[in-house]
């Protein structure tokens, strides 16, 4: 199975991101910002980073890169795609997924290690977890407060759309503590926390995160 | 050549930490007159020729599209005197 894993400008996890697909058994193709197609690929991550450098706001301006058309088509359509920390903030700019990510509450750029509580395993992307699993993962970012309007909560509480919620305190002011979200379909995921920095024991905090990509390719086999 | 100015603003129900962090920084330098602060974004756009009707509607589609995200900043478009 292949995943394409595309890099703009100012991309960083980039290439983490692909060990991970390659980890959890997968082919992990490179795709690049200025592609006009995502070349047949079965899913695709938006990797983290600070794609066009977070200008305007992050993920406004990669949401007009020019992969973005073929991929916002194909994600409508049903294809898998996972954005993780400025790819989750790239896939609410191209309202794929709804509500905004803002300035973290204490204005502080976090990097630690946080642990969450899957909330949905429906979707392709959480397949493999169960159902109030602990994991622990990093996250770091600057802009990581889920923020959105009552009536969009409302609707994401009732729908059962949030993946993944932050456990004990709230490090970042998020709505409801959320870390992750999907659409009606459950095709598409943004998390805040990157699963693909922790994917084997060598270094990170474990192998939590691998799950997210073993979760994928055994649903594109079925 | 006219300039349009586009400003936009968090919408008053999301959360301005930038705005908050300014607002106590204020009282700490002497300038005790403060009840809050929001923090915004200012564009300057210049165009050729006058800002007619057809230029502002394209303006305002931009702002929407692109200069805002509407989810949680609104914003305004004016010509600059």
């Amino acid at each position: 199975m292949r995943i394409g894993v595309v890099t703009f400008p100012g991309s960083l996890d980039d290439r983490d991101a692909q060990r991970a697909v390659r980890e959890a058994g997968g082919e992990a193709v490179a795709l690049w910002h200025g592609d006009s197609s995502i070349n047949n690929v079965d899913a695709v991550v938006l990797p983290g980073g600070f794609s066009y450098g977070d200008y305007l706001r992050c993920g406004a301006i990669s949401r007009f890169a020019p992969v973005m058309t073929d991929v916002i088509e194909k994600a409508k359509a049903g294809l898998p795609v996972l954005g993780i920390c400025n790819g989750f903030q790239i896939l609410c700019e191209s309202h794929l997924l709804p509500g905004a990510l803002t300035r973290n509450k204490d204005l502080h750029f976090i990097c630690k290690d946080q642990e969450l509580e899957i909330v949905n395993n429906k979707t392709l992307w959480t397949s493999e977890y169960q159902i109030g699993q602990h994991i622990t993962i990093p996250l770091k970012n600057g802009e990581g407060s889920f923020q959105c309007d009552d009536e969009t909560l409302n609707m994401l509480e009732s729908e059962g759309r949030i993946i993944a919620r932050y456990v004990g305190e709230n490090p970042n002011g998020s709505r409801n503590l959320i870390a992750g979200i999907t659409n009606d379909r459950g095709n598409i995921v943004g998390l805040m926390p990157h699963p693909e920095h922790a994917i084997e024991d060598l270094c990170g905090p474990g192998t939590d995160g691998l799950g997210f990509f073993t979760s994928v390719l055994k649903a594109l086999v079925k | 050549m006219a300039k349009i100015i586009v400003e936009v603003m968090l919408k008053p129900e999301i959360l301005d930490p930038q705005g908050q962090a300014v607002a106590s920084a204020l009282p700490r330098l002497g300038f005790n007159f403060t009840k809050s602060v929001r923090q915004g974004k200012r564009f300057e756009i210049e165009v050729d020729g006058e800002a007619n009707a057809q230029v502002i509607e394209s303006i305002e589609k931009a702002a929407e599209v692109l200069l805002s995200n509407p989810v949680i900043e609104n914003y305004t478009v004016r010509v600059e005197k």
